[in-house]
Formats: C-alpha cells, sequence, structure tokens
C-alpha cells in the first residue's frame, strides 16, 4: 500500500493517539449507553448462572450419590435446569438488545462519515483513492462495532469470571486453586500475541489480494488491449506470481492458526492432566471431595473461553483503536471550501442554510471576471495560472484554447469553487464568488466535465442531477437541445438505468447527458470542458447547432481542442504560460498568431517525396 | 454448558476476526453485479411520479443474469459441486489425510474426558491403597492423548490451509486463463464487472471458507459424531436421553439455515447498493459538488444505510435466536445427566466416572452447531460463488484457436506487410446482420482508410480483421491463410489493432510500452517512443519512463495515453495494423504528431484505418466509404474528391469546420 502513509502523512490529524481515537467514539454510543448497561448487567448473570451449575453438580455428587439419597436429587436438578434456562434467557435479551445498538451506531457512524466526505474540497478527493475511504466506512467501522458490541463488555465480564472462579477454585483446594490461577494467565499473554501475528498477517494477505484485484480489474478493463497485442500467456504469468504471494502468505497463515489451535487445546489438557494427578491425591487425603473434584475440572475448563476471549478482545481493541484513528482522520479534515462568514470551516452551515453576503440574487446577468487570477496546486513549485485576466460580458461565449497540461481544466474549476484561487479574485456580476455562498454560486454556474460522470441511477435523476424539482417538460428540453434523443430509446425510455451498474452507454452518448444536466438548470454561467470530444462529426454538428442556441442566454466558457467547438464561441482566449497570451475571434488568432495557428489548424505535413502520395499533396493545398 | 455458548461466537479465535462478513471492503462494489434492482425497481415501473423517491432514483436495469430460477439451483448446485470435485481430484490422497488427522485428534479429545472419568473412579481406591502407580497409568495415557491430539491437531490445520491455498491458486489462475481465452463478444456481453467479481470477490469469499475456519468446522462434525457414539457405548440409555435434545436442534438448525439464507441475502445486497452509492459519490465528487447535491445523496444514502442496517439487524437477532436456543438445549441436557445420570448412579447402574465423562463430553457436544451460526455465511458465499465460477468456466470460447495451427509463409520480399482478403464475409449481431456479404482485398503493403457514419459496420470490420469475432460466413485471409487456422501467436504477430481506448496497465511507462514486445531494452522503448514522438512529454516526467501511469493511466491525458498506445504497437511491429478511431482523442498538435509518426510506422506495412477526423484519411493509398455494411466507393483519395460522391461531400464538410 504504497499511497497509505503518504495518505496519512498529507492529512495528519491533530496527533491523537489511536486509543484517544477510540475513546472518542464513545458519542456515537451514548444515545445506547443504558443499553451497554443493561448488556454488562445480562452478561454478568448469564456467567453467574454458568458458574453456579458446577457448583450443583459438586453437590449432587457430594449429597445424593454419595449419601445414596434420591429425595435431594430432584431440587438440586431442577435447580440446574432453572438456572440452564436462566441463562439462555439471559443471553437471548442480550444479543437482542446488543444488535440493536451496534447497529445503530454503526449507521450513524457511516452516515456522517458520508456526509462529512462530500462536504471535503476535490483536492482532498484527488489525493485519496476511493477504496481507501470505502475501507474506512465499512472495514473499519466494522472493527469498533465489534469492539464496541462485544469487546467492552466482555472484557469486564471475563475479568470478573476469571476473578470469581480463581476463587472458587481457591476456596475448594487453595493450592491448587492458585497454580490454576497463575498457569492461565501467560496463556492470556499468548493468546494476544497470537491474534496480532495473526492479523498482521491477515492484513498483509488483504493487501496482496488488494493488489491482485487490481491487476485482474487491468486485466478485464484492458481485455481488448490484451488480445489484440497477443499478451495472453504475458498476462497469465504476471497474475500467477501475484496469486502465488497471496498463496504463500495463506500458508504462513494456516501454519500459525494450527500451531495456536493445537496449544489452545494442548495447554488446557496439561492442566487437567495435574489436577486429575494431584486432585485424586487430595481427594484421596480427603483434602477435597470427589463432586470437589469434578467441580474443579469443569470449573477449569470454564476460564478456557475467557482466557483465549481475552487475546481476541484486545486485539480487537487494538484494531478498533486504528480504525477509529483512521476514522477521525477525515471526520477531522476540515472542508478547504467553505461559505462566506462560517465561523469555524468545521461547522460550515448545511446547504441552503446561510443567506450570509449574498450580494448577487440570482437573477444577475451573468458577467464573468478574472481579476488576475493565480493558481498553485498545494505542494507544486509553480503555478499553473500565474496571472488570468479575463471579462466576460452576460451572453458572451468565449472559448479557452491551449496546449494540454496549460491550465486549462484548472481554470474551469475555480468557477464553480471546486478550487480556490490562490491569488487574484474571480467576480460574478461584481461579487467575489468566495463571497456568495456555495449553493447559491453552483445554482449560477452549471459545468460539464471532459469525462462525463454518470451514476447508476435513472436518466432522468442523472439529467436531473442538480435539479431534483426540474419539471418533465424542462428534461425533455435540455435531453433536446443536448441532441440527447436517444434516452427515449432505451428500454425503460427516462427511468432506464444507466451508469456503471446499468446500461452500458457510449462515450458520446455520455458526453450529450452530462451536456443535458448542465443546460437543463439554465445557469447563468455555463462552463463547458471540451464537451464534444467524443462525438462523431454528424452528432457533433447537429450538437453544435443546438447549443449555440442554448449558449446565447448565458455567459458560457467552453474548453477546446478542436476548431469546430471553437465556432460556438463569439471570442477565443490562448491560455500558455499561465496567462491569457491572445484574445480574438477564431479568424484573427488563426492569422495573427502562431501559437495558436499550431494549435487549432491541422498545418501541412512536411512534404512527401513519396510520388503515390499525390492525394496528400491534394489535400493540403485545398485547406491552404 | 460453557464455552462458546456464552460468547458472540467471534471469540472462535482466529477465523471471525477477519470475518468481518460483509463488509469486507470493495469487494461487493463489484459482487453486486450490473442489476441489483430486478426486485424493488421493476415494481417502481415507468410510473416513477407515483412512487416515494426513494426507489424511483435508481431507476430500471435489466434482470441480473446472475439471479436464476429455483428449478436452476438445483443444476448450478450440481455444477458447482461438480467443479469443486474436479479441483480436488489431484489432491485425493492429500483430503484422505487430512481426514485421517482429523479423526485421531478427535479421538485424542475423546479419551481425554474419559481418562478423567476413569480417574475419579480410581479416587475410593486411592484413598484406600495410596497406591499411585495405576492413577500414573491413567494420567500416562491422558497425556499420550493429548499430546496425540494436539500433534494431529496442528497438522492437520496446516495440511488444510495448503490444500485451500493450492486450490484456490489454481482456481484464480484456471479462471484467468480462461477469462483471457473467452473472445471479446464474450467480455460485451458479460461486462468487465462481473468478469472482475468472479475473479476477486468470489474466489476470495472461496478463499475465506478455509482460512475461516473449514478446519474446525470439518474436525466439528467429526467430533459430534464421535462423542455422540461415545455417549451411546459409556452407557447408552443416558446417551440417548442427550441425544433426544437434537430433536428440537434439528428444527431450529433447519430455521435458522431457512432464515440465514434469505437475511444473509439482504445484507449482501443492501450493503452492495450502500458501497456503489459510496463509490459513485466519491469517484464523481466534483459533479455532485458543482450541481448541488449534496444533500439529495445524502438523503439517497441514508435510505440505503437503514436498509442495509435493518438487513444486519434482522440477521443479527437470527443469532440471537439460535444461539441461545443451543446453549438452552445444552444447559437442559446437563441437568438431565444430573438427574437421570444421577439416578443412575445412585441405583448402582452407572459409575460416578461415567457421569463425570458425560458431563464433559457434553461441553464439546453442542459447540459444534455454535460454529454453523457462526460460518454459515461464509459457507452460502462460497457456495454461491462456486455456482457462479463454474458457470464461467463451462462457457466454451467461441473464437477458438484450430487444434492444428498452420504457419504463414515468409513475407514477400520489399515488405513487411501482408495481404489481407475479406472472402463474401458475412456477420451480424443476434438479429441484425451489419455486414452482409464484403469482398476485400488490400495488397501487403497498402494503408487503406475506411470512412463512413457511426454504425456503417467500419468497426466490426477492424474486429473481425482482429479476430475479436469470427464472421458467420465467409472467410478473412492473412497472406492466403484463414484467420482461423492461424495460432493465437502468430495472428498477433501478424495483425494489431489499435482503438481509441488507449488502456494503459498500471505500472511504469516503460513497462505499458514494453507489452508491445515483451523483453525489450530500454533502448528499444525509447526508440520506439521517439519515433512515435512521445519520447519529449515522456522525457519531461519526473521519473521519465520509470513514470508511474497511476490506475489506467489516469494521471496521463488522453492523448499521451495514446502516444504510449502507439509506441507499444510501434515496438510489436506487426505485418498488419489496424487503426480505429486512434487519434480521435489527441489534441490537434498531438495528432499532427503521430500523422507524421505513422508515415513511419506504416512504410512497407498493410494498414486498415477508420477515422472521422478526416486529417487521418490524408496518409491513406486507398480510401473505402461503407455505408450499411458495404463498400459503395472505392479509390484513392485524390481521385475520389474529383467526383461528387459520399467523400468528397464528407471532405467539403470537415474542411468548412476548419475554417
Amino acid at each position: 500500500m504504497p499511497s497509505e502513509p503518504s495518505a496519512q502523512l498529507l492529512h495528519a490529524p491533530g496527533g491523537q493517539t489511536p486509543f484517544q481515537a477510540l475513546w472518542r467514539t464513545r458519542e456515537y454510543l451514548r444515545p445506547y449507553r443504558w443499553q451497554l448497561a443493561l448488556m454488562l448487567t445480562l452478561a454478568i448473570g448469564s456467567v453467574g448462572s454458568e458458574i453456579v451449575i458446577p457448583l450443583l453438580t459438586k453437590a449432587v455428587i457430594d449429597g445424593p450419590i454419595a449419601h445414596s439419597e434420591r429425595r435431594l436429587l430432584l431440587p438440586l436438578g431442577l435447580a440446574a435446569i432453572g438456572l440452564g434456562t436462566a441463562q439462555a434467557a439471559l443471553n437471548l435479551i442480550r444479543r437482542w438488545v446488543q444488535a440493536s445498538a451496534v447497529t445503530g451506531m454503526e449507521l450513524s457512524m457511516r452516515d456522517d462519515i458520508y456526509a462529512h466526505l462530500q462536504r471535503l474540497h476535490s483536492d482532498f478527493h484527488g489525493s485519496w483513492q476511493s477504496g481507501q475511504l470505502l475501507s474506512r466506512a465499512t472495514t473499519d467501522l466494522s472493527a469498533i462495532r465489534r469492539f464496541a458490541g462485544f469487546g467492552t463488555i466482555f472484557f469486564i465480564t471475563n475479568v470478573v469470571t476469571y476473578v470469581t472462579v480463581i476463587a472458587l477454585l481457591i476456596d475448594l483446594n487453595w493450592w491448587l486453586g492458585l497454580l490454576t490461577g497463575c498457569v492461565f494467565l501467560p496463556v492470556a499473554v499468548a493468546c494476544f500475541r497470537f491474534e496480532r501475528r495473526y492479523r498482521v498477517l491477515s492484513r498483509r494477505a488483504q493487501d496482496q489480494q488488494g493488489d491482485l484485484a487490481t491487476y485482474v480489474e487491468d486485466a478485464a478493463a484492458g481485455i481488448r488491449v490484451l488480445k489484440a497485442l497477443g499478451r495472453r500467456d504475458k498476462a497469465a504469468e504476471r497474475h500467477t506470481a501475484q496469486a502465488a504471494r497471496v498463496y504463500r502468505t495463506q500458508l504462513d497463515m494456516a501454519r500459525l492458526r494450527g500451531t495456536f489451535w493445537a496449544g489452545l487445546d494442548l495447554i488446557p489438557n496439561i492442566m487437567i492432566g495435574m489436577i486429575l494427578l494431584l486432585g485424586t491425591l487430595a481427594a484421596s487425603r480427603h483434602e477435597l471431595s470427589l463432586g470437589g473434584l469434578v467441580a474443579f475440572i469443569t470449573l477449569t475448563l470454564q476460564l478456557v473461553w475467557p482466557i483465549e476471549a481475552m487475546g481476541y478482545i484486545l486485539a480487537t481493541g487494538q484494531e478498533a483503536a486504528t480504525a477509529a484513528q483512521r476514522i477521525y482522520e477525515i471526520l477531522d479534515t476540515e472542508p478547504a471550501i467553505t461559505d462566506p462568514g462560517a465561523a469555524r470551516p468545521g461547522a460550515a452551515p448545511r446547504q441552503g442554510a446561510a443567506r450570509h453576503g449574498a450580494a448577487a440574487g440570482p437573477a444577475g446577468p451573468g458577467r464573468l471576471v478574472f481579476d488576475h487570477v493565480a493558481f498553485r496546486y498545494p505542494g507544486a513549485q509553480r503555478p499553473v495560472l500565474s496571472d488570468i485576466g479575463l471579462e466576460l460580458e452576460p451572453g458572451e461565449t468565449l472559448a479557452l484554447v491551449g496546449a494540454t497540461g496549460a491550465g486549462k481544466t484548472t481554470l474551469l474549476q475555480l468557477i464553480p469553487r471546486l478550487a480556490d484561487v490562490t491569488g487574484g479574485a474571480i467576480r460574478l456580476d461584481g461579487t467575489d464568488i468566495r463571497e456568495l455562498t456555495l449553493p447559491l454560486l453552483r445554482t449560477r454556474v452549471g459545468c460539464a466535465f471532459e469525462d462525463p460522470t454518470l451514476f447508476s441511477a435513472s436518466v432522468r435523476e442523472n439529467v436531473s442531477f442538480g435539479a431534483a424539482d426540474a419539471s418533465q417538460a424542462a428534461i425533455e428540453a435540455a435531453l433536446a437541445a443536448a441532441q440527447a434523443g436517444f434516452v427515449y430509446d432505451l428500454p425503460w425510455g427516462l427511468d432506464t438505468r444507466i451508469g456503471e451498474q446499468g446500461m452500458a452507454l457510449s462515450g458520446g452518448q455520455r458526453q450529450r447527458v452530462a451536456l443535458a444536466r448542465a443546460i437543463l438548470a439554465r445557469p447563468s454561467v455555463l462552463v463547458l470542458d471540451d464537451p464534444l470530444s467524443a462525438l462523431d462529426v454528424h452528432t457533433e454538428a447537429k450538437v453544435t447547432e443546438a447549443l449555440s442556441r442554448v449558449l446565447s442566454a448565458s455567459t458560457a466558457l467552453v474548453v477546446a481542442h478542436r476548431p469546430s467547438t471553437v465556432l460556438l464561441a463569439d471570442r477565443v482566449a490562448l491560455l500558455d504560460g499561465g496567462v491569457i497570451s491572445a484574445l480574438g475571434t477564431h479568424r484573427e488568432l488563426l492569422a495573427g498568431n502562431p501559437r495558436y495557428r499550431d494549435l487549432m489548424s491541422a498545418a501541412p505535413l512536411p512534404a512527401e517525396p513519396d510520388p503515390g502520395d499525390a492525394a496528400g499533396q491534394d489535400l493540403t493545398g485545398a485547406r491552404r | 454448558m460453557s464455552g462458546p455458548a456464552q460468547g458472540a461466537g467471534p471469540a472462535q479465535g482466529a477465523g471471525p476476526a477477519q470475518g468481518a462478513g460483509p463488509a469486507q471492503g470493495a469487494g461487493p462494489a463489484q459482487g453486486a453485479g450490473p442489476a441489483q434492482g430486478a426486485g424493488p425497481a421493476q415494481g417502481a415501473g415507468p410510473a416513477a411520479g407515483a412512487e416515494p423517491a426513494v426507489e424511483a432514483w435508481r431507476g430500471i436495469a435489466a434482470e441480473d443474469e446472475d439471479d436464476i430460477s429455483a428449478s436452476l439451483s438445483a443444476l448450478l448446485r450440481l455444477r458447482g459441486r461438480r467443479l469443486l470435485q474436479d479441483l480436488l481430484r489431484p489432491y485425493r490422497a492429500s483430503v484422505t489425510g487430512i481426514l485421517v488427522l482429523i479423526l485421531i485428534a478427535n479421538l485424542g479429545a475423546l479419551a481425554g474426558p474419559w481418562l478423567v472419568g476413569i480417574g475419579v473412579d480410581r479416587v475410593p481406591q486411592l484413598t484406600r491403597s495410596h497406591d499411585l502407580a495405576p492413577m500414573v497409568v491413567i494420567i500416562g495415557f491422558f497425556a499420550v492423548a493429548v499430546l496425540t491430539q494436539a500433534v494431529a491437531t496442528r497438522a492437520f490445520i496446516a495440511a488444510m490451509g495448503r490444500l485451500g491455498g493450492t486450490v484456490v491458486l489454481e482456481l484464480r489462475c484456471r479462471l484467468f486463463a480462461h477469462f483471457q481465452r473467452l473472445p471479446v463478444a464474450f467480455h460485451e456481453r458479460y461486462t468487465s464487472g462481473r468478469v472482475i467479481s468472479r475473479q476477486v470477490s468470489d474466489v476470495d469469499s472461496i478463499s475465506d471458507l478455509f482460512d475461516e475456519g473449514l478446519d474446525s468446522l470439518v474436525s466439528a462434525v467429526f467430533s459430534l459424531l464421535l462423542v455422540g457414539a461415545g455417549m451411546l457405548l459409556l452407557d447408552w440409555q443416558l446417551g440417548l436421553v442427550v441425544l433426544a435434545g437434537f430433536a428440537p436442534l434439528i428444527w431450529l438448525t433447519a430455521w435458522f439455515r431457512r432464515e440465514s439464507a434469505l437475511a444473509y441475502r439482504r445484507t449482501r445486497d443492501t450493503i452492495a447498493l450502500v458501497i456503489v452509492q459510496f463509490v459513485e459519490t466519491f469517484g464523481g465528487i466534483q459533479a455532485v459538488q458543482a450541481f448541488r447535491r449534496e444533500q439529495r445523496n445524502e438523503e439517497i444514502f441514508g435510505e440505503l444505510n437503514q436498509g442495509y442496517a435493518d438487513a444486519s439487524l434482522r440477521s443479527s437477532r437470527l443469532i440471537a435466536i439460535y444461539s441461545p436456543g443451543i446453549t438452552l438445549v445444552g444447559n437442559l441436557a446437563v441437568g438431565a445427566v444430573l438427574l437421570y445420570g444421577g439416578l443412575r448412579v445412585i441405583d448402582g447402574d452407572m459409575k460416578v466416572g461415567v457421569l463425570v465423562t458425560f458431563l464433559l463430553y457434553l461441553q464439546r457436544f453442542f459447540d459444534p452447531l455454535q460454529d454453523l451460526s457462526q460460518f454459515y455465511n461464509t459457507f452460502q458465499s462460497a457456495a454461491a460463488a462456486l455456482e457462479k465460477i463454474s458457470g464461467v468456466l463451462d462457457e466454451e470460447p467461441q473464437v477458438a484457436e484450430p487444434a492444428d495451427p498452420v504457419t504463414l509463409p515468409p513475407p514477400g520480399t520489399g515488405t513487411s506487410g501482408r495481404s489481407v482478403t475479406f472472402e463474401s464475409v458475412r456477420f451480424g449481431y443476434r438479429r441484425k446482420t451489419v455486414l452482409p456479404g464484403l469482398d476485400l482485398s488490400i495488397p501487403a503493403g497498402q494503408t487503406a482508410a475506411l470512412v463512413g457514419a457511426t454504425g456503417a459496420g467500419k468497426t466490426t470490420i477492424a474486429r473481425l480483421l482482429a479476430r475479436f469475432y469470427d464472421p458467420g460466413q465467409g472467410r478473412i485471409l492473412l497472406d492466403g491463410v484463414d484467420l482461423r487456422q492461424l495460432s493465437e501467436q502468430s495472428l498477433r504477430a501478424g495483425i494489431i489493432m489499435i482503438t481509441q481506448e488507449n488502456f494503459l496497465f498500471s505500472g511504469t511507462i516503460a513497462e505499458n510500452i514494453e507489452l508491445g514486445k515483451p523483453g525489450s531494452s530500454r533502448a528499444e522503448v525509447q526508440a520506439a517512443a521517439a519515433a512515435i514522438g512521445a519520447h519529449e512529454f515522456i522525457a519531461a516526467l519526473p521519473d521519465g519512463y520509470d513514470a508511474q501511469v497511476g490506475k489506467r493511466g489516469g494521471r496521463l491525458s488522453a492523448g499521451q495515453r495514446q502516444l504510449i498506445s502507439f509506441a507499444r504497437a510501434f515496438i510489436a511491429a506487426p505485418a498488419v495494423l489496424v487503426l480505429d478511431e486512434a487519434t480521435s482523442l489527441l489534441d490537434i498538435p498531438s495528432e499532427r504528431l503521430v500523422q507524421g509518426a505513422l508515415r513511419t510506422i506504416l512504410a512497407g506495412r498493410t494498414a486498415l484505418i477508420i477515422a472521422h477526423r478526416l486529417s487521418t484519411v490524408e496518409i491513406a493509398d486507398r480510401v473505402l466509404v461503407i455505408d450499411d455494411g458495404r463498400i459503395v466507393e472505392d479509390g484513392p483519395p485524390g481521385q475520389l474528391l474529383t467526383t461528387d460522391g459520399e467523400f468528397s461531400a464528407l471532405h467539403a464538410s470537415w474542411r468548412d469546420s476548419l475554417a
């Protein structure tokens, strides 16, 4: 897991230890504190009745059996049955209560993690793999749940059991009891050590399985490349090598497990053997009754589970503590991009709450000004954007052109505040966008990104993504403008599920759905990142035509890689070296700016001496 | 009763510690399969407005092919079992050995309480004679028994782990190789999500079965049988009384199995939905935030999370009933042994030692059922996984390799290309015919460009040539040899296709280029990159050729990825190159760069190029305009431009767009 440590370095929490983090999780247990108290009481009651049963056995053997008195047998037997029934009933109630308490705790923690992550800036998400976030919301939460529901209760209960049983054993025979008490303590330590070592191995196995899974995913998604290149055997070779690493770790695990379980059987058995020898000796000297000997053995066996469980509980506790630390690492990260006037970023008001600083109403005309805007990624040496100056009049469409890596996409992200400028300001109708609330700003700005993100939901939900209350007519109009009429031909029309878990759409189709999403809300500013790259020539022409109508109503900034997209715009800005190096119409720039010509015209290829290529010469000649 | 009966089972040790159940991590994300929603969403129907908006948002998807009718399930179980037998067959000796070891371990465990009983009966004699000798003999036997038990236990757990690991490794490799062999058409139908979940979450759940206590469970079953037999042997009357407790347990267990099968399914489905929502939200966080989606997402996630909580609550409550149920029966058995056994001892029908042995046996007797409640989910998911995997392995590759491959003749002099011929090739997907009967001959060394509207059949022609599919009728020949007669090796050495997918594998840039020609030197890799025009940007990266490309090349731009995939094809130096839309994602300077490079690559090679952007066509010797699967225009581009055909019209509109 090479990315894990670096991610932790980047987002180091306020230096809390794992156990401090675990202690903090009690805030989620607070609503269930009475249930917890009840669970503890029930668990101790259950253990109590379990301990009493061997004493009843002793009474039966030393009483009715020793003296052949049938009369006393029945009440003792019935008492055992009564206690046994009570124990089962107590267990049932405890488990029942426990189930709802820990489930409720897990539920609210997961809700909080999700809600918090949604408010964290996209730069945070860029530095974390989504799989890691997921494992915090699933695996780590389970670890905490296991400890909270089981570990805490039985930690106490087992200590009580141990002390009580040893006390009873000492009462039966003091030296044998003391001996037993001493032998079992190292067993607890050994169990804990085993659990810890086993967990290290199993975490390693999980990591190796994760690496293997990554390769399997690659090979599945890249199947066409592997087939086209005929690299089947090489792929299988690499897969086998990785699978073999998992195999070796699993062997280590099995070996460790074998040793542990054998030892766990052996140590109590040695203890029993010792008790059998010394106990019968003691019994023969009347230091211990026959029933006492039997009770001694059964009670000793009853210690095995609590001792073994202590190792498990301690290891679970350690695991839960690390898990809690990892979860609070997320929950303690504060959103970097917040509403204006939020006193503490962590306490940012929820959506739609604050109206503070909403100087420009939603109905502003949409004049967008970049005033000496600079942006530098955290930790980067040089800024991506050093001094951007641009003014977009209401209703104007401006194309943004630049080489790959010039910072076009970065510039667009600044407008809906997916990232914040590190210098200068962006103004919408005269107000710095940082003075607007996020919901208001993002209502006024609509976006479509180069890689259209669709979610596993219906077409309707995907299109009305930012406007849940959009009318059917509005949705249809947006789909029409984006030339996305194909959605009506899907099996269930607008209710068809698309995205990863639904119907697969082609790249061009996905772009059109994303485009419809951007224009649905009729934003006053439209931000489009090369929205037509995956369309074929015919569709592109149709979308361009429809889009130019939509664009006349909004101020728009469109990233363009191709002349056909540039044609949508009134003016073109050339982004080069972190500044806007040229501004003008497509024709002006094509005529006067060599850099622009280099980017936007399929300039003639170096002349081909091959006489067979006369056609190529023709084409280039025609364009000149 | 003692022991696990009261603990929440996790304390069984190593196993369940990892058995976090459904929340194993990313697994279920893929395991969810493409169509979870067949159930509730189906009901919502198109009339989404009438439904509470909770479920309607998900929309409707086709029924999951993994969901099968009850009548089929018996067949599937059989198939799964056959696969298991098939996997275990080579290890029959080792399976037998393991079973023998388990038997020995359990006999050792059984001997302990029996010897304790004998020892207890010795007490009165010992009191009289103070002769320790018989006691020492008993203790000696006891020591032998427990040592045997420990050694056998250790051996069988390790052996079982090795067997499990070997079987899982074998299964992984078999499955991976099989998926690699299955044709592209299969992958398109099956979707990569399911390919992944078969190989990841399904194999993992089989692996979990071995890791999480199949050993203790098999051992438990043995101990159940042996302890039962032991009790009947010692005192059949008392034994029968104890075994009578089994009747309600069988009923309880049947109930638990039925209910937990349902509950398990529900848990699995609901957590899958939670995971999908989680992963998609944060995978698309920019869209989520830009469209102020947070509130709605919280509502949706809240519902899904609640659904999962309800399902897991139900699942825990089943155990909350089952486990104390076993405790109850066990405790009642103890009471019965004390009452009836005590009576028999008083009447002189039984010795006290036997009573003690019974009490000790009881501690072992009911535990296996507790284990069952712990491992049942693991079992279920492993069984389900085995069924699904066996289904995939039964799938025959339709684009099969020849049993007796033909070798290609050496390429003609003066060219490294080979001729390509389509002979009345007919092809269709399901009902729709795409190519009614294509005849096309491309001589060695010629570059032919395919032009035409979306859906005309251009990509199908390219894919047939790359043998992603086989034609329904007719033949495709490479230097006169039918593609179906070529071995995978010589086919791929002959024909390479590059698509706009430009897929990169996780790893370094050099590794990705090297994939074109395994074992090539760094100098060769650099030369290939330089020929394509990719050297400059690669050299400018901090780690140069050793730069990690990130997941699926995510750290590079689409254009950069495409250049690398060109370098990959260049280094492979095939006789025939197929380019499907390969330059459409490049920006204009990169495209220009690539086109310059293409002249170098294509020199002397045969090529088939598909392009929407007509700039690519400039380097072609010949243009083929395709309409409805037929060639409607054919000739050198210069010549076609002079006629009043489709190509000259396309060309004119393209030229306009450049203005």
